[in-house]
């Protein structure tokens, strides 16, 4: 009978490698685990999505190239969200281009929250990138999709859900680039910190 | 982002005294962002002390007219309430007031943290219930955060369900008919979660669920046929009427929905449905991964054992998907699933053991193999016609590698013993092995040969060859490491019987558990096998002759005492032995030598035969002691038994380990056993009761009245004979729907003398709670009537 809750937000590329995480949860205690677990989602969505088994491999003027079977449409066409148990939780996502986001909540959670959850995020991040959703857009802007990873959901617990709320929150931060502490010593642990954080990110 | 950054970090409080005055600066700030961000991060970073210094602004953000603020202090609320709840709860006023805000969320988050403050108690989480669904609410999560509040006080309201509808429920029924689709969702699971619901009440929920099936979107379906398959645990009638949608689910995209779709049809179909049922899914099964396919296979086990005459054509669809592809996990639950089904299913066994013949022909699982060889060697002999399963194990013995040639000459050897018509046939079979390439085929060769060759202490042979061994495997291992070659052969009988408890190595990790006995677990409630085990490793007890029925485990001391003791009845034909599971739980103690003392005054039919002490029972390590009674044999005696624990009590130094060397007697007073007749009956379901009531036959009926005076409802009065008799309902008439006069409760059980009896109840209750029973009683035997 608690507040639903979310494990964890994803944003892996298309081979399923890092791009921004968040988790909430104690259950992947470090960042091994953590990569262990994205890889192995990965697979298993690409899988029962793609399903590259069904592509059958054409040779069109000296070129191979795959062919889907007309009448499947494959999930980058669609865009819709889908679902899946893993391990356990529940996973719900979305594809884009060659974007992958994951929201997972536990077994027993409400399906439907964790849709809007993800919706929202989604939706955020192709407003705050300007509709071109795609992962050098991405990278070039980490700072907004951290921002906006950290507006939804705080410690597990939801925070916001309207897409348009949540870009003008980490719109508003991004504005005001010069922090208002002006004390020098915090400047100095500011840029320790900012390469800290990067350096952990991106390992 | 400076906020991320330090939240990301999260340091001490006591070394970012710089951080936090400057957030405490921001808290104070005209720019809202920067006051929320800055409430959340101190309230990461921050400790008790820091806490009371802040908690004025936090306490004024709660109500801020700014939703963003308002809902960063009540998030932050929640996650400080598991760190510091007494300063929490002094916010609940200002929670109260941010509950009736307009701001959607704010009510959503200020709803969470209000509960999460009240929610030991149970009046306030009920008022607060009660308000709300009166009043309005804004947002779709906090209506589904209300849901699951309003399911909660349901779940703890008494259980006065007789008196109408539940309370709250319309409010939970009028959810189904909610804009947001995640509010109708968390209503209908609720609905179905809810602790004993009738169909009636469930109705509306599964309307709104096979909606969602046909939904265009994935996760309704999924969360939908999810939720079904739940309730079709319990109610598949009432899911029945989904079947239509969920058949056109298993043909579905994602591969989660259409194995959740073919499971709960499975749970749901009846009899007619199953050959359709089948049919679809042969073409299912090629479609999904392993771990999917077990999940079905499981499912149909339960079916087949649900509809045992359906079980011909299962078991086709089973050793048909046998032949396929599959991983080894796949092909081994399909296996036990047909050896389960043998068991169960007496008409199934020749088909099936057919099928299994067949498949080891062709299997790439040696473990498989072997498992199967040695079922057939267990099962085959006690057919029919036993000299059809020869042929497919005589090849086995040419064509596979030397394990299964080993298991194979095995399972011969078992046939010739068994079935002395086949014996000659064997012979020369097994004479044929002698000349094998592996040892051991040769070795069991020349064994069997020699031993059932030899006429004469046949039966002897038999068990010596077949028996089972009981003597644990880690004993004999030891055993034999310890023989050296000498002049004496290895004598088996000095391998001791009992097993040892390893010696506890408090030194090196105080607080660790030794590893303790390695064969039969001792202080959790273990089957009958387990239980037989341990009781003829005892010398004294092993020829009490067959276990016949072990008790569950009878608590002989309350909870959070000094020593606690529990105590297992097992009732032989000439015997009962008591097993008392005692736990020391002072650390500081170990206790030698502990006996208990039984004082049988009160039960004159028994008399004490043997008592086997403790040797040693260390701290949080459990250990059993035994006392055996004699008993009129066939007789069911009843008695009382007043039990004592004695002692030798020596102080242990917590830090070295080490024991006193001297000790001091002690006796711990425990509470009182009894002997009944419930114990002496065994629970046996029957499938069909009205056929066994028929084949007993009306000479040994017995017939009898009862007034069991007033009770609370029928449903106690049902248990509580029901716990009496120690009887095994059958056909699921021990639930009793609420609300209804009348009863009849149909019981089953064996006897000590293996005694099958059968019993017929009729409840009846009037007016003012009256319970009356009418008994009827038929069993093999008239005088166990």
């Amino acid at each position: 009978e608690s507040c639903p809750s979310i494990k964890n937000i994803l944003l892996l590329d298309s081979e399923g490698n890092r791009v921004a995480v968040k988790y909430y949860s104690d259950e992947w205690p470090n960042n091994s685990v953590k990569e262990a677990f994205e890889k192995s989602l990965f697979t298993k969505t690409q899988k029962t999505n793609a399903r590259t088994e069904d592509y059958v491999f054409n040779e069109v003027g000296g070129r191979v190239i795959p062919w889907i079977e007309p009448g499947r449409v494959s999930n980058e066409d669609l865009n819709t969200t889908e679902i899946a148990m893993f391990e356990s939780h529940i996973i719900v996502y979305k594809f884009v281009q060659d974007l992958h986001f994951f929201v997972t909540g536990a077994e027993n959670e409400n399906e439907l929250i964790l849709v809007t959850v993800l919706q929202g995020f989604f939706d955020a991040v192709g407003l705050l990138l300007r509709g071109t959703v795609d992962k050098k857009e991405a990278l070039e802007n980490l700072d907004l999709i951290l921002l906006c990873l950290d507006e939804i959901v705080d410690g597990g617990i939801i925070l916001e859900t309207d897409a348009n709320v949540i870009a003008g929150k980490v719109a508003s931060h991004s504005i005001d680039a010069a922090a208002p502490l002006s004390e020098q010593t915090i400047s100095q642990a500011l840029a320790t910190a900012r390469e800290h954080l990067a350096r952990s990110l991106l390992k | 982002m400076v906020y991320v950054i330090i939240k990301e970090l999260s340091p001490s409080a006591d070394e970012v005294i710089i951080v936090t005055s400057s957030l405490m600066k921001d808290m104070t700030s005209k720019t809202d962002m920067y006051r929320a961000n800055a409430i959340r991060v101190l309230c990461q970073i921050t400790d008790g002390t820091l806490l009371t210094q802040i908690e004025r602004y936090l306490k004024q953000a709660i109500v801020d007219k700014n939703p963003v603020v308002a809902s960063a202090a009540l998030v932050s609320g929640i996650h400080l309430l598991q760190t510091n709840p007494e300063i929490v709860k002094r916010w609940s006023n200002e929670v109260q007031e941010a509950v009736q805000s307009r701001a959607a969320l704010v009510q959503f988050h200020a709803l969470a943290l209000l509960h999460q403050i009240r929610q030991n108690d149970r009046l306030a989480v009920n008022k607060l219930v009660s308000s709300l669904t009166r009043g309005s609410v804004r947002s779709p999560l906090a209506q589904c955060l209300l849901i699951r509040y309003t399911s909660q006080v349901i779940r703890e309201s008494a259980s006065n369900t007789q008196t109408g509808d539940r309370p709250f429920y319309d409010f939970l029924e009028g959810c189904l008919r909610h804009k947001a689709e995640m509010v109708i969702f968390e209503a209908a699971r609720a609905i179905t979660e809810l602790n004993g619901v009738t169909s009636r009440e469930l109705t509306p929920a599964i309307t709104v669920l096979q909606l969602f099936l046909s939904s265009t979107k994935p996760v309704l379906r999924f969360a939908a046929i999810r939720t079904l398959n739940k309730v079709a645990m319990t109610h598949p009638i009432a899911v029945t009427n989904c079947n239509i949608d969920m058949e056109s689910l298993i043909s579905d995209q994602n591969r989660s929905i259409a194995t959740l779709a073919i499971t709960t049809l499975l749970k749901t179909g009846n009899e007619s449905s199953v050959d359709r049922l089948m049919k679809q899914i042969t073409t299912f099964m090629s479609d999904i991964a392993d771990e999917f396919k077990i999940v079905v296979i499981e499912a149909i086990r339960s079916l087949c054992l649900k509809f045992p005459l359906k079980h011909r054509s299962l078991m086709n669809f089973l050793s048909n998907i046998l032949r396929e592809e599959g991983g080894f996990e796949y092909k081994k639950a399909i296996v036990d699933s047909i050896v389960i089904l043998i068991r169960d299913i007496p008409e199934a066994k020749e088909s099936g053991l057919l099928h299994l013949c067949e498949f080891i022909e062709d299997c790439e699982f040696t473990y498989l193999s072997t498992q199967i060889l040695h079922f057939l060697g267990i099962e085959g002999p006690k057919t029919s016609d036993p000299s059809k399963y020869i042929r497919y194990i005589y090849n086995r013995v040419h064509l596979e590698n030397a394990t299964v040639r080993a298991g194979a000459v095995s399972t011969l050897a078992k046939f010739g013993a068994l079935v002395d018509s086949l014996k000659p046939r064997i012979f020369v079979l097994l004479r044929r092995c002698l000349f094998d390439t592996d040892d051991e085929v040769r070795d069991r060769a020349t064994l069997y040969l020699n031993t059932l060759g030899a006429d004469g202490a046949v039966e002897d042979m038999k068990e010596f060859l077949f028996g089972s061994l009981d003597i644990p495997l880690v004993n004999l291992e030891r055993s034999l490491k310890n023989y050296e070659p000498s002049e004496e052969s290895f004598d088996i009988n000095s391998v001791p019987k009992e097993v040892k408890i390893q010696p506890l190595a408090e030194k090196k990790a105080p607080g660790k558990k030794p590893t303790g006995l390695g064969g039969p677990p001792p202080g959790p409630p273990s089957t009958i096998d387990a239980y037989e085990k341990l009781l003829s490793s005892i010398p004294e007890f092993a020829n009490f002759g067959k276990l016949f029925k072990s008790s569950a485990p009878v608590e002989l001391t309350e909870a959070e005492t000094e020593y606690a003791v529990n105590v297992v009845k097992h009732i032989f034909d000439g015997h009962v032995v008591f097993q008392y599971n005692c736990t020391n739980t002072i650390p500081e103690q170990l206790l030698e030598n502990v006996t208990v003392i039984v004082d049988a005054s009160d039960a004159e039919e028994f008399a004490e035969v043997a008592s086997k002490p403790l040797r040693s029972l260390p701290y949080d390590s459990p250990g059993q002691t035994f006392v055996a009674f004699e008993k009129p044999e066939g007789v069911p005696a009843v008695g009382k038994f007043s039990n004592m624990l004695r002692f030798i009590v020596k102080e242990v130094d917590p830090s070295t380990g080490e024991a006193d060397d001297d000790g001091v007697e002690d006796e711990y007073q425990l509470e009182e056993l009894e002997v009944v007749a419930a114990d002496y009956m065994l629970k046996v379901g029957v499938s069909n009761f009205r056929n066994a009531w028929e084949s007993m036959g009306p000479d040994c009926e017995r017939v009898d009245e009862y007034d069991l005076g007033p009770r609370e409802n029928l449903a106690e009065a049902v248990n509580a004979v029901i716990n009496l008799l120690g009887m095994q309902p059958c056909e699921g008439t021990e639930v009793v729907p609420s609300n209804s006069r009348s009863h009849t409760c149909l019981l089953s059980g064996l006897y000590i003398g293996n005694v099958k009896v059968l019993v017929r109840l009729q409840f009846g209750i009037d007016g003012p709670k009256d319970v009356a029973m009418k008994l009827a009683v038929r069993s093999e035997d008239e005088a166990v009537s």
